[in-house]
């Protein structure tokens, strides 16, 4: 897992590459839990590339997202592959967190 | 083609079982969405195994044998860790974990969706874990 950051004013794109397992999401969490990235309002999380997600992938988001949101920071994924996208669904994550088509329209979200 | 593997129990050998399934997997023409589905309940099982059962013991180890019959794929998965007690198992309730920010838990719930038929049975020191998915 790679994992690769910008950062745009008050917003940071998150870009993950590889698979997120339970021995690589280590990586994620120690990134989501950066002091650091509360600075921000947005967080976009490119998922192009991110061609597998397990439990414990999905733990690392499930676990901050509460903090995120009464931090009032917005976490949006975008540009995820069906694959992954059918693992939230699976667990209804889809209707918990935010995921939409591309990165224009997680800005345009993220601009609400 | 050799229809098992015997991986010790480390964490970074979960891709090497995920790319086992995915080569037996590769004749029977799934979409990308049902492979990734399998794959993924067969990995959250053996994840479980090495991390919860044998607290990633690399001394220890854990088999997979995959066999198929009459359209339906048997993964038969087993180890000599602690044995997993379903009658205390929980479907998770999921705003519960992002309320209290918990990682963990949710692994079983993606094999039971997934899977036709989830067994656990142990006989002695040996636990045996037996999912089933219909292909066809």
């Amino acid at each position: 897992m790679k994992i690769t950051n910008e950062i745009k004013d008050s917003t940071i794109i998150i870009t993950l590459d590889g698979e997120l397992d339970a021995s690589s999401s280590v990586i994620l969490d120690e990134e989501l839990s950066n002091p650091e990235i509360m600075k921000f309002s947005k967080i976009l999380v490119n998922c192009e590339n991110l061609h597998y997600i397990s439990s414990a992938g999905l733990g690392v988001f499930i676990s901050h997202l509460q903090r995120f949101e009464d931090a009032q920071i917005k976490l949006i994924f975008f540009n995820m592959q069906d694959k992954v996208r059918n693992v939230f669904e699976i667990l209804g994550l889809d209707l918990l967190m935010t995921i939409v088509s591309n990165y224009e329209e997680a800005m345009t979200i993220a601009d609400e | 083609m050799n229809n098992s593997i015997r991986v010790n129990c480390s964490k970074k050998n979960l891709k090497l079982i995920r790319d086992f399934v995915m080569e037996h997997l590769l004749t029977l023409q799934l979409t990308d969405i049902q492979m990734n589905q399998i794959v993924l309940a067969v990995d959250e099982i053996c994840a479980n195994l090495i991390i919860h059962s044998n607290h990633e013991d690399p001394t220890k180890h854990i088999s997979l044998a995959i066999s198929e019959q009459r359209g339906i794929v048997r993964f038969e998965i087993t180890d000599r860790g602690m044995a997993f007690k379903r009658a205390e198992y929980k479907e998770p309730d999921l705003q519960e974990h992002v309320r209290v920010g918990k990682k963990g838990g949710v692994g079983l719930a993606l094999v039971n969706r997934i899977m036709d038929k989830v067994e656990f049975k142990s006989m002695g020191d040996k636990n045996t874990c037996l999912l089933y998915k219909k292909i066809k």
